[in-house]
């Protein structure tokens, strides 16, 4: 019982389910198609960047600059869209902002696999420049009228549930979310180097004796999650409607949090996608449906402040006791 | 070997092991750099005045990411902490004296404003300390949490916009003997860093603690004690700055100087500080808050004239990022050589 | 128990004298620094060789040149008969040859059977995981060990022995011949070191060669068929392991032979002791420990791993939870609840690891020297005075003579033996009445050895009561006067060195 109880699967979802069950009897709507349909909508983005976070914190990295990469390739895309491809179908759109993130991950990449450079500094550096470079050299103007391809888009429906008041419509954008977490999962389960990604994390020493080739794996991970996050900023504005230069950027770390929430480890080596997507929809729900229960929205941030210092603080607590009875039975 | 050093003698100064010294010359270089390009634009009365009461703000955030980072720690909450004591202030100067206030007289709300600020910073620090040493959450997620606390509690007091208030503006438009305010509260901060760090015990014992926690548990020096102290500095600093921020800005809100976290870990790193902690001095750090200061305001005099277009003021941003970058790269080179070396 | 099991391992082995690496001439150096001058040698199949030598004699380097991870700058190296003229790591690991890391090169993360599996499926070339297979692999190499290994835990959960068994079956599912172990046995109980000869035999028996590198001497006498010395680079004797003993290898290693002197102190009983422990107990560790211990005494612990040896030096030194006992200091009550209460005490301790635990190896051995005392060297306005810490670091560096040319140099630059004296200076500074020293000379050469055995002896002349835990019974009966004997948690006999030998010691230790 206990052994379960310190899996951070289980305990993530036992805190979902005591706090939906806390919203929903106070509000019964929580619990409603409409609401879980907005639940939905508002994990989409949050989902995608938080696998390429997954990826990246499991190698023992971190990067920062992802959601940096996502707006840059949000707006360069919609700007390429509109004045060269105004018909093209918005899975043209996705092509090139993945290709546009693919690109920025590269360089971030470099830096990390090329100098061995830590992971934190250089994304830190790379966010400030992709981002920089976006409203300097690109545009710094909100664009509202984006190409109709990502107005149809935001429209479409997956499914469309009549209810009393209006329409519950699930938007067709979580099938991205779901493939980008079926290939993840199958990645690091089930492909030599997925094992890789978690060797790299454990112990990168005995991986490059094992004979992986570190800098590659590098590669593909920075490149990767640059891909996931060209997909992610162009989901976000085709959703939106709009590319806006400063949307996105500020909320890395809410992404980071969720994922280690999940039980992913800062230190590398530990994180699951069943854990990232518990620890996405923990942050969903406590961002979404604290309303329903009459939080007020400024109450928001202190909320999530809150989560993160109760989630990442427990294992801390545990982590420590375990220690000290470690550190007495080492020996034994 | 030899002849190559003899020949090269400024390159091994500027890529050797003195990495103040490399510092001070790249800060002169990029003053000197300027001067010569942009003229009396950039050389001037005017200008060294405006860039003075620029960098005080972001220079004093550094020395609370400086403390942390040598503890091999960091701190993500000092802008959350920064405007929260400036909200506090903010709070105390409208409630208790001018026009909608209680009517108290500035001379008594001005100082008690301060220590509110002050206090609230503490308290900040004092949190970040504790779930660092006593709960044992990794410095980097603790402070990512609290820095969100301590903006959502900004947010829930403010309800979002920001509280107006010009009576720090003495503070903020100040000077005394030429100096502007905001550089001698820099300046004072910068001896006081400099004396705690070098020569006192707790000083040391950041910086072993940094090299080596677990032979510094060996050696008899309490980590809580010192992490505890210096998250509780590192927080009374991000206060004073809040003064400054208010006082500059004449307004405290929730979201002010988000980029400010990003500078100082740049200002920090550029500076020479270990990003593991255990190694960093104050003037590197001084060095460093001021050659950003001059790469900031001359990129922009220079892309404005360049491209004539208000984007001008973003290329700073990539600038600081690239700037980030080469010195790690830079760094990676000299650390190569030094091997080569020995 | 030497001879015992030598004749076990050497029984019936039908590979004698079949060579699976000869070396010929070989010579090394970095940067014009000679590593290896002229080494020849060959190791054959099925048999157990020890390397040893002491620090920087040329150990390291050879094992990597055998496994193609430096090359030769002379000589020949010939595989299974075959003369490779550069041998690259991949064609050693074709070839067999597999080098056990002491850090393993595991996997804390991952799972045993992963870890068992990981390098084979790697080297055939693998883009995908099949579960069924991996954990089949790891079944099949644990079951040629015919030990039993739990497939589906992670690794950072096992015991450091069965990481070690965990690293062999990963060796041998890639077709190992030779395989390199470095310290095999430094961190295992007596228990533990049976497990792995008994695996090691069986291992024999098919043919597969061993050749640890130790500088145990005890150790490399038990194991080994084949003894193999290095000093300066070179091989300086080699030969069956039965024509050697402790003080030969010795000679060998260090070209002098060092004479044995005991330490005799009859303590002043009319004074109170410096410490007395009475029924100490630490929940999962010691079990009412008493002694005492006097001032000029040097008093040895000893004991297997997990004999509560460490836990015993942890527990006075405030860092682990005493749950019951007394503890008295110069005749009064102590209470140690924290590091910060032993020191005040005047308790010292000398941790078991050097480079983690004893020192700031990035720091100059300046601060490493006055980490303790900064507090006190204090000038005008409490400020910390740099001619004073100036002062006591020359001070402690002349007097235990640590060899550096400046201490502002960071303490990673200097030999084993000169750290630890780093370490023993940090609490000399800071004048302490009782000493703990756990495993004071692990990891360090034999002269610097001898010099720090007698400045052990020094300080407990000084009036000072050491307190030295060891494993190293040679060193126990050098230079203690009493020494205490563990097991499981309590300390079962007091010895005095006068009255036993090596061999009833070591004897006693391993008793159950």
């Amino acid at each position: 019982m206990s052994r379960l109880f310190r899996s951070n699967e289980v305990l993530v979802a036992v805190t979902i389910v005591l706090l939906s069950l806390i919203i929903g009897l106070n509000n019964p709507t929580f619990f409603s198609v409409g609401n879980l349909f907005d639940l939905l909508r508002s994990s989409i983005v949050m989902g995608i960047f938080a696998m390429g976070v997954l990826i990246v914190i499991v190698s023992g990295g971190i990067d920062v600059s992802f959601t940096a990469i996502g707006v840059f390739a949000l707006y360069s895309t919609t700007r390429i869209m509109k004045e060269f491809m105004p018909d093209a179908s918005i899975w043209i759109g996705f092509l090139i902002a993945a290709m546009i993130g693919l690109g920025l991950g590269m360089i971030n990449a470099f830096f990390i696999a090329r100098f061995r450079l830590p992971t934190l500094i250089v994304t830190l550096g790379t966010l400030s420049m992709f981002h920089g470079f976006l409203l300097f050299a690109i545009g710094n103007q909100i664009i509202r009228d984006v190409p109709p391809a990502m107005d149809a888009f935001a429209r479409s429906a997956l499914v469309r549930i009549p209810l009393e008041r209006g329409i519950a419509n699930l938007h067709p954008a979580i099938l991205i979310t779901a493939g980008v977490t079926l290939i993840v999962w199958l990645l690091l389960r089930y492909t030599m180097l997925g094992r890789g990604i978690y060797a790299l994390g454990g112990a990168r020493e005995a991986a490059e004796r094992a004979g992986f080739n570190v800098p590659r794996i590098q590669y593909f991970i920075y490149g990767f999650v640059g891909l996931l996050s060209g997909i992610a900023g162009m989901t976000f504005g085709s959703m939106a409607r709009q590319a806006n230069p400063q949307d996105i950027v500020g909320t890395e770390l809410n992404v980071i949090a969720a994922v280690v929430l999940g039980g992913a480890q800062l230190t590398g080596g530990r994180g699951t996608v069943l854990g990232t997507i518990l620890g996405v929809t923990l942050v969903v729900i406590a961002n979404n449906s604290l309303v329903l229960v009459g939080v007020p929205t400024v109450w928001q941030r202190v909320v999530i402040g809150l989560i993160i210092l109760v989630g990442t603080g427990l294992p801390a607590i545990q982590a420590k006791r375990a220690s000290k009875q470690g550190a007495r039975l080492a020996e034994m | 070997m030899q002849a190559t050093q003899k020949h090269n003698s400024f390159m091994n100064r500027l890529m050797g092991e003195n990495q103040t010294l490399r510092l001070f010359i790249i800060t002169v270089v990029i003053f000197v750099g300027f001067s010569l390009v942009l003229g009396d634009k950039f050389f001037s009365i005017r200008n060294l005045q405006s860039m003075a009461v620029q960098f005080p703000e972001f220079g004093i955030l550094a020395f609370a990411i400086m403390i942390t980072m040598l503890t091999g720690g960091i701190d993500l909450s000092i802008v959350g902490a920064a405007n929260l004591s400036a909200i506090a202030a903010a709070l105390v100067l409208t409630r208790l004296s001018g026009d909608g206030g209680a009517g108290m007289p500035l001379e008594v709300t001005i100082p008690l404003a301060m220590v509110v600020a002050l206090i609230v910073a503490s308290l900040c620090g004092l949190l970040n300390g504790f779930l660092v040493s006593k709960v044992g959450i990794v410095p980097i997620l603790a402070t990512l949490g609290t820095g969100s606390l301590y903006t959502g509690l900004s947010y829930v007091i403010t309800g979002g916009p920001a509280i107006t208030t010009t009576q720090l503006a003495f503070i903020g438009n100040g000077s005394i003997a030429g100096l502007p305010i905001p550089v001698i509260v820099f300046v004072v901060l910068a001896i006081i860093f400099a004396v705690m760090l070098n020569r006192t015990s707790f000083g040391f014992n950041v910086y072993m603690l940094g090299t080596n926690a677990r032979a510094a548990l060996f050696s008899g020096i309490s980590d809580v004690k010192v992490l505890v102290r210096t998250y509780w500095l590192a927080g009374l600093v991000a206060g004073i700055a809040g003064i400054i921020f208010l006082a500059r800005a004449n307004s405290a809100k929730p979201d002010y100087g988000a980029s400010f976290i990003l500078l100082t870990v740049l200002i920090a790193i550029l500076g020479g500080v270990s990003y593991t902690g255990g190694f960093g001095t104050v003037s590197g750090l001084v060095l460093s808050v001021l050659s950003i200061q001059f790469l900031s305001t001359g990129l922009n005099m220079l892309m404005l004239q360049l491209s004539g277009s208000s984007a001008a003021i973003f290329f700073r941003q990539f600038a600081w990022g690239a700037l980030l970058l080469l010195v790690m790269v830079v760094n990676y080179y000299v650390e190569q050589r030094r091997q080569r070396a020995t | 128990m030497a001879v015992q099991l030598n004749r076990l391992l050497a029984q019936g082995n039908p590979y004698m004298a079949e060579e699976i690496i000869r070396l010929t001439g070989i010579h090394k150096a970095f940067a014009g620094v000679r590593a290896l001058q002229d080494v020849s040698l060959t190791l054959e199949r099925g048999k157990v060789h020890c390397l040893v030598g002491e620090n920087g004699c040329g150990k390291s380097t050879l094992i990597k040149i055998i496994a193609g991870v430096y090359q030769r700058d002379s000589g020949s190296v010939q595989i299974n008969g075959k003369e490779y003229a550069h041998l690259h790591p991949i064609d050693a690991i074709r070839e067999g040859i597999q080098v056990i890391y002491q850090d393993f090169s595991l996997f804390p993360n991952l799972t045993v059977a992963e870890n068992i599996a990981l390098n084979e499926q790697l080297a055939e070339g693998r883009r995908f995981v099949n579960w069924r297979h991996v954990r089949q692999v790891a079944q099949d190499a644990v079951n040629q060990l015919e030990v039993h290994l739990p497939l589906d835990v992670r690794v950072e959960e096992m015991s450091v022995a069965n990481k070690q068994l965990i690293a062999i079956a990963k060796a041998l599912r890639q077709n190992a011949q030779l395989i390199i172990m470095d310290e095999p046995t430094s961190a295992l109980t007596e228990r533990e070191i049976r497990t792995l000869f008994t695996v090691i035999h069986k291992l024999q028996q098919r043919g597969i060669a061993f050749l640890f590198v130790s500088h145990k001497l005890n150790e490399v006498l038990e194991i080994s068929e084949a003894i193999i010395v290095m000093r300066n680079g070179q091989v300086v004797s080699t030969g069956p392991a039965d024509e050697y003993n402790t003080t030969r290898l010795v000679f060998e290693m260090t070209g002098q032979s060092i004479a044995e002197k005991s330490y005799d102190f009859t303590p002043d009983l009319t004074q109170p002791a410096l410490l007395r422990v009475e029924n100490l107990t630490v929940p999962g560790a010691l079990h009412d420990v008493s002694f005492e211990l006097r001032r000029g005494e040097i008093v040895g612990v000893t004991g297997l791993l997990g004999s509560g040896r460490t836990e015993l030096a942890l527990a006075l030194f405030g860092m682990l939870p005493i749950a019951g006992g007394h503890i008295e200091i110069d005749g009064k009550p102590a209470k140690i609840r924290s590091v910060q209460d032993a020191i005040a005490h005047g308790i010292g301790y000398v941790p078991e690891d050097r480079l983690t635990e004893g020192l700031f190896l990035e720091q100059a051995i300046g601060r490493n020297i006055v980490v303790r005392t900064i507090d006190k060297l204090r000038g005008a306005m409490g400020l910390t005075d740099p001619a004073q810490v100036t002062q006591q670091v020359n001070d402690w560096v002349a007097s235990l003579r640590i060899k550096t040319s400046n201490p502002a140099l960071p303490v990673k630059t200097l030999s084993g033996g000169n750290q630890q004296r780093v370490v023993v200076a940090k609490w000399l500074a800071s004048n302490p009445h009782l000493m703990i020293l756990n495993g004071p000379t692990m990891g360090v050469d034999i002269g610097s050895k001898n010099e720090l055995h007698e400045l052990i002896k020094r300080l407990a002349g000084e009036g000072m009561g050491l307190l030295v835990i060891s494993d190293d019974i040679p060193e126990l009966l050098q230079i203690c006067n009493r020494i205490l004997l563990m097991r499981n948690g309590a300390v079962v006999e007091e010895i005095l060195p006068r009255e036993t030998d090596e061999n009833a010691l070591a004897a006693k230790l391993i008793e159950d």
